[in-house]
């Protein structure tokens, strides 16, 4: 049921795949994620939704290689099925017309940021999309962006393209242009965030994160997914993915991350081991 | 012979042992810890039973099971009528008849209990169950459809056992469940060891060959809610979505790595079957010292996966003394059994961690008995200045489970009590929406399978009859 209806890999080691799922797209809402299963084997794996298609009854999600299950899934084909897809999971981005806003993806942090944007932008906003990758060629979903988007900064580590730098130095510019930013979204690796939280914490600009902690159920059932936001304990899956911020503790949430280094690297040598096997994961 | 004279002889009968893998073996294994009565040594049992004209032990059993009958069934060889006798009151008797704390049930209530030992009801429950499961499905007569549509949501021994009686009554029935498999905590909670999850999906395959739809995945509240589904065509629902919300203590550093809930530790291992990790993709982790805080069903579930699962040294570390520890007795005794080491009238104050943000140690506080309180129970007092730390690489928190607010939330109308459970009507469980309908742990807060069977079961009935007024 819930097939690859069409693959496109947007950069090394990086697949937006669209898969048929009505029900969820039927409900889902920028800022929220879905949980899916390959197999019988298979970790529970949360994903962000980049784009949603409620006629067409699909949802297009963007996955980055990062170890054992991730890889499985970039290597995905139009017409394989996730046993389980499970969503619309979390809260929705609080969307309304703030005035200027902007949206902030590092990374593979663009596909979430995406709908964000768009949804900010159709609901009046000045939408300025910062987009960062460390060079030109893994920057992902430019076209989609501008469209997403009312202006578009972009900044690589290498100067590739944009501004040199890191997303700080592309939010440094479009502040520095005078604009009076109401709010902002910043989605990423978790050092990109906390870097763009400790930037915008003295301007006083209100700045929303999504938390990626490692998760099981995806429903508030086994706290896995625990992160501290002004010293109180919340379970991302339920009460975020989306934080204020100013209030997560981001040194507590990377170590987290850390859990299963172990496991991850045996998982992960197993799967480099079998990789010459026929459909290469069992 | 007369029931006295009966009785004086027949107490001095031992009741049978069940016979189990041996503790050192078991506590590295995840398969069945007890094996199961042999049709002989069923029958010696059964015939222990006196057969009372006015038997106790069924008024000890929440939903009332024909114990006698099935019993006697037993007596005479005739398993699978017993098998059917004691599905006319109980939906999941081989599930029952192993996880129900029959020592404050049914055989509480035996008479032979009094001056020696009760009939082994549980053991023979599990045995006549058990029978019939390997005998086959018996026939199921498909009922006259009612043209009735009911939703139930979630799948736990409160839906299923719902979701069954309302199929018998011709109802057409959607179960929808959040997570990949249908069985709630039976599936998810209670480990492989205690509770096979091939006899739990037997169940449930069972309903869906009397016409049940079970669809997983389906996150009330996310994909559709309780309003959306009596728009859209269902005639009535029933909220069985248990007691799935994980406390915590609140003591410093129970966000360290190493610290986990019951739930993630023990749905990590059944669920996903991180004991078979690397082969199922997801890990589970126990260090070399784990600490299980709390003393229920739950924290026993969590110390005995812990040993299996290779630590060497387990503590279950409780603030009250033996006789509180709530978990069922077969439990404790297996724990003890297996080398769970006990560390009672003791409760955590703090986990330290290391600079990585990894467990090290637990600190604890000594406790003593005080006077009685108003319960009669003498509770616990900390002992001023007796911290002291005992090196730990993992820590689960074992000490409940709440509401989860998932669909309560999302439903208006429905009344909750100050603690988030649903309130329900006590005889139909009809809730404060009219045609919503609600049981098992969700009202009752964390409780048991047999309550939570039967409370899904009086909810079939009160469905049942609000469907036939409209
Ligand atoms: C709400 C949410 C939304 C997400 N959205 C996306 C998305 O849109 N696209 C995408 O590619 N990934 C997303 N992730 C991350 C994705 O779930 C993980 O990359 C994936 O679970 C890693 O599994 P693995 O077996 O491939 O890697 P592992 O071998 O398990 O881990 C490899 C590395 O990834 C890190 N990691 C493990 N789990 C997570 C995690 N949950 N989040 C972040 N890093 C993790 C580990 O710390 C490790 O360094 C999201 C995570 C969450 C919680
Ligand atoms: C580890 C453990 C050991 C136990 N041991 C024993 C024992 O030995 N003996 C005993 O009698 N009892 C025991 N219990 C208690 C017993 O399991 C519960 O009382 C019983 O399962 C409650 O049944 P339920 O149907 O109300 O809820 P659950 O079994 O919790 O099932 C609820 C179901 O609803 C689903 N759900 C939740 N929210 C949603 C939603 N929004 N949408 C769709 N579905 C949803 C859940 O995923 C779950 O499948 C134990 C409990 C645990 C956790
Ligand atoms: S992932 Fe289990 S509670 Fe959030």
């Amino acid at each position: 049921m819930y097939h690859v209806v069409k693959k496109r890999l947007l950069a090394t080691g990086i697949a937006l795949l669209e898969v048929n799922a009505p029900a969820v797209a039927a409900k889902v809402e920028p800022g929220q994620f879905v949980i899916v299963r390959l197999d019988e084997l298979s970790e529970r794996i949360p994903l962000t939704v980049m784009d949603f298609d409620r006629e067409k009854g699909t949802i297009t999600i963007v996955v980055q290689d990062v170890g054992y299950s991730s890889a499985i899934i970039t290597r995905m084909n139009e017409g394989d099925e996730f046993q389980d897809f499970v969503g619309p999971l979390g809260v929705a981005s609080e969307v309304e017309n703030y005035g200027t806003v902007v949206c902030i993806g590092g990374g593979l942090g663009i596909a979430p940021v995406h709908p964000i944007a768009r949804a900010l932008k159709e609901a009046g906003n000045h939408v300025i999309s910062v987009l960062g990758s460390r060079s030109a060629d893994l920057l992902i979903l430019e076209d989609e962006m501008r469209a997403a988007s009312s202006e578009v900064v972009i900044a690589t580590n290498d100067g590739s393209k944009g501004v040199k730098g890191f997303v700080t130095d592309g939010l440094a510019e479009v502040l520095a242009q005078g604009h009076q930013v109401k709010a902002i979204w910043a989605i990423g690796p978790m050092i990109m965030m906390k870097a763009v939280v400790d930037y915008t914490r003295s301007l006083g600009i209100k700045t929303i994160v999504s938390m990626n902690p490692i998760m099981v159920d995806g429903t508030g059932m086994c706290g896995a997914c625990r992160i501290s936001v002004g010293n109180e304990t919340k379970f991302a899956c339920v009460d975020g993915p989306e934080f204020d911020g100013h209030l997560v503790d981001f040194d507590l949430a990377m170590k987290r991350l850390a859990f299963y280094k172990d496991e991850e690297n045996q998982a992960k040598a197993r799967l480099e081991c079998d990789c010459g096997k026929e459909g290469g994961h069992h | 012979m007369t029931e006295k004279v009966e009785s004086t002889k027949k107490v001095k009968i031992p009741r049978h042992e069940m016979p189990c893998q041996e503790p050192e073996v078991r506590a590295r294994n995840f398969e069945e810890v007890a094996l199961g009565y042999s049709e002989e040594t069923a029958i010696e049992e059964a015939k222990r039973c006196l057969q009372c004209k006015n038997p106790k032990c069924i008024a000890g059993c929440p939903v009332s099971v024909l114990i006698p009958d099935f019993i006697k069934k037993i007596a005479e060889g005739d398993f699978q009528e017993a098998g059917n006798v004691l599905k006319i009151k109980n939906s999941l008797p081989a599930v029952c008849g192993r996880v129900c704390p029959q020592e404050n049930q049914c055989e509480s209530k035996c008479i032979l209990g009094i001056k020696g030992e009760s009939v082994a009801i549980g053991r023979l429950e599990r045995f006549a169950a058990d029978y019939g499961m390997k005998a086959g499905k018996s026939e199921f007569e498909k009922p006259e459809p009612s043209g009735k549509r009911v939703a139930i949501i979630g799948a736990g021994p409160a839906g299923l056992a719902c979701a069954g009686d309302l199929a018998k009554a011709g109802h057409a029935v959607t179960v929808f469940e959040a997570l990949h498999v249908a069985g709630g905590v039976l599936m998810y909670g209670i480990p492989q060891f205690r509770l096979p999850k091939e006899i739990v999906q037997t169940e449930i395959d069972n309903l869906k060959e009397m016409g049940v739809e079970i669809l997983t995945n389906q996150v009330v509240g996310k994909i559709t809610s309780v309003d959306e589904l009596l728009e859209n065509g269902y005639d009535a629902a029933f909220i069985g979505t248990g007691a799935g919300l994980p406390y915590f203590m609140d003591i410093p550093g129970e966000n360290l790595n190493g610290v986990y809930s019951a739930n993630e530790f023990l749905t990590r291992t059944n669920l996903m079957k991180g004991y078979k990790f690397p082969d199922y993709a997801t890990p589970v982790k126990v260090g070399k010292n784990v600490a299980v805080l709390g003393a229920g069903n739950v924290a026993m579930d969590s110390a005995r996966t812990a040993l299996r699962l290779g630590a060497e040294n387990v503590y279950i570390i409780y603030r009250r003394s033996r006789d509180e520890m709530p978990a069922r007795k077969e439990e404790l005794e297996h724990a003890e059994e297996e080398g769970i080491q006990f560390r009672l009238l003791t409760n955590p104050v703090a986990i330290e961690g290391d600079e990585r943000g990894w467990v090290k140690s637990l600190t604890c506080l000594r406790y003593e008995l005080g006077e009685p309180d108003a319960s009669g129970r003498r509770s616990p007092i900390a002992i001023k200045g007796s911290e002291f730390e005992i090196p730990m690489d993992t820590v689960v928190v074992a000490i409940g489970q709440g509401p989860n607010p998932l669909v309560t939330t999302s439903t208006p109308g429905l009344e909750l009590n100050k603690r988030g459970n649903i309130v329900a009507d006590p005889e139909t469980l009809m809730t404060s929406k009219p045609g919503v309908f609600a049981g098992g742990d969700i009202v009752t807060g964390a409780a048991t399978v047999i309550l939570a069977m039967g409370a899904g079961k009086k909810a079939a009935a009160g469905i049942d009859n609000y469907l036939k007024g409209k």
